[in-house]
């Protein structure tokens, strides 16, 4: 989220008292910027890689091992080709749908402008004044170039839709997948992203009632891919001889190892939507790395004491929900809240894995609803009830969340954006599935389906042992 | 000449192997099988589905040999593979109508 004043000046005070600087007062202040800016850079850089290695490695050996060994290869492909096609939308207009215009000087509330378009007020550019070339600013009190955000908010848009694949896994058609998911990026994505995080309908203290606190990305990545997810998997139906023949992931060290580059490319995720390295970030990184060990325990316990036995899939996933859960809260809350997110994650996400999807039948064949559209929902409310101004005093001085006496304001705030956010993304997603099926057909052919996606739609085997 | 087929635990393998060589047997091949008897599958649990796994891996010996040493042969492979638990698996034999060697093109039990 957009930090305000207030970070820029603590970390001015935080590194004047360690630099060594003009005597000029003027001198001083450029140095300390000169100086905030280069953390900045290095902070935000190296998050921006974290959370491209979440798509892949990550989430392709995550949602890879669950499959069976015949598609292994269509869902790593997703993952991969998700990278290159979500960028190339990102650089040409995404960024600018998402993230162009200030609403708060009178551009619309939802949707982006022309501000970005092709890497205008981007890119660097040379400055005939000055007679340099000069980097543009997306916040000048943060000391964060657009480039740099945009780089990092371009890594969301690759993640939240290779999200969505789980869903429809092994049986979606790939060219199906493309065209979805290009519109997908352009209208669901973007005009979220712009309603929660640029100011637009669901933005905190300007939003529709309230609006919420989504610290990174518990509305715009999480229910909006996983309530995606849920609508997907009831329109494409069940995979062929779903519950009698054998869907067992077909390699769960792949899944372990994903889900564990998952949780380390988080940390870029969440304590990077800090947008600085300031005195917020490591309080970021504790919170998601609690609620994920909090979620990893609880999920493979709940197992352990309900089955008799604790298995690797139930830690593995236990620690993606409680990442999940804590993506909205993480700048909100503190490390004691992040262990009961991440065990509320743990039990809530297991249930709606197991018992849920099991009442309601419909094949979510990996768990995207179930982790990332309850997880994201649960996180959201859960952050109406922790957030705390300690941690960030968003709000001029007013208490937040539920439990340190802030009322239900905060709470009401988020509900109505997790209603509005699932609303949203599961009526766009019937339309453009609706539009893609008439166009070219969702679902692969049966033949395809019982040959692997791998062989039929990229011509290659994951596995040749010769 | 006999075929003899045995099933046998993944463990016993080595142990099957040492003792058949010691016995003058030339060559055998083995292949990863899955199958049941009387040992019955397990069920695996992914995400609270449950899937009940009836075929049990094992290892299948398959070993040829002229008649009159059958009978050691089998009794090789009964005291090498058992533990006496259900699921140490069985030996099936066959008749074999020929053999042959495909470098000298020898037949019959000459090409064992």
């Amino acid at each position: 989220m957009r930090r305000y004043l207030r970070t820029a000046v603590a970390t001015m005070l935080a590194l004047g008292t360690v630099l060594v600087v003009s005597s000029n007062a003027f001198g001083q202040e450029e140095a300390i910027k000169a100086n905030t800016l280069a953390a900045n850079n290095g902070w935000m850089l190296i998050c921006s890689a974290l959370v491209l290695f979440m798509t892949a490695p990550g989430l392709a050996m995550f949602y890879g091992g669950l499959v069976r060994r015949k598609n292994v290869l269509s869902v790593m492909m997703q993952c991969v080709f998700l990278m290159g096609l979500m960028t190339v939308i990102w650089a040409l207009y995404g960024y600018s749908l998402a993230f162009g215009g200030d609403p708060s000087d009178g551009d619309s509330k939802w949707i982006g402008n022309g501000e970005f378009l092709l890497m205008h007020n981007v890119s660097r550019y040379w400055d005939e004044e000055a007679g340099a070339p000069v980097t543009p600013m997306f916040d000048d009190d943060l000391q964060l170039t657009t480039l740099s955000h945009m780089l990092f908010q371009g890594m969301f848009f690759i993640i939240t839709p290779a999200l969505i694949c789980g869903a429809f896994a092994e049986r979606m058609k790939f060219s199906a997948m493309t065209l979805f998911l290009i519109l997908w990026g352009t209208l669901v994505y973007c005009p979220l992203c712009h309603w929660v995080w640029d100011g637009g309908i669901l933005a905190f203290g300007t939003g529709f009632k309230g609006g919420a606190l989504d610290f990174a990305g518990g509305t715009v990545v999480h229910i909006s891919s996983g309530v995606s997810a849920l609508v997907c998997a009831l329109i494409l139906g069940k995979r062929l001889g779903h519950g009698t023949v054998d869907l067992r992931p077909h390699n769960m060290t792949y899944t372990a190892l994903g889900a564990a580059m998952l949780w380390v490319g988080w940390f870029g995720f969440n304590a990077g939507s800090e947008l600085a390295s300031d005195d917020l970030t490591p309080s970021v990184f504790a919170v998601t790395h609690f609620s994920a060990a909090a979620g990893a325990v609880t999920w493979a316990v709940v197992e352990w004491l309900s089955r008799g036995k604790p298995s690797v899939l139930g830690a593995a996933s236990g620690a993606v929900a409680g990442l999940v859960c804590i993506t909205p809260a993480a700048g909100f809350v503190n490390p004691m809240s992040a262990l009961l997110m991440g065990f509320s994650a743990g039990i809530v996400c297991y249930i709606a894995c197991s018992s849920i999807k099991a009442t309601f039948g419909y094949d979510d064949s990996l768990d995207a609803f179930g982790v990332h559209g309850i997880g994201g929902t649960l996180g959201a409310v859960l952050t109406g009830v922790f957030a705390t101004r300690a941690c960030w005093d968003i709000d001029n001085g007013n208490k937040l969340g539920l439990l340190e006496g802030g009322g239900t304001r905060v709470l009401i705030g988020q509900i109505v954006a997790c209603l509005v956010t699932w609303v949203f993304a599961a009526v766009a997603t019937l339309i453009l599935l609706k539009i893609v099926d008439v166009l070219v057909g969702l679902r692969a052919t049966q033949d395809s389906e019982v040959q692997g996606l791998d062989i039929t739609d990229h011509g290659e085997e994951g596995y040749i042992f010769n | 000449m006999k075929k003899i087929e045995a099933i046998i635990r993944h463990f016993k393998l080595e142990d099957v192997k040492k003792a058949l060589s010691e016995n003058n047997t030339h060559g055998m091949t083995i292949t990863e099988v899955r199958g049941f008897g009387r040992q019955k599958g397990h069920t695996e649990v992914y995400r609270g589905t449950e899937y009940a796994i009836d075929f049990v891996p094992k290892v299948k010996i398959e070993v040829v040999c002229a008649d009159e040493q059958l009978q050691g042969l089998l009794d090789t492979i009964m005291q090498s593979a058992q533990t006496g638990q259900i699921g140490d698996g069985k030996i099936f034999v066959t008749d074999l109508s020929n053999t042959i060697r495909i470098r000298t093109g020898e037949t019959g039990e000459d090409a064992l």
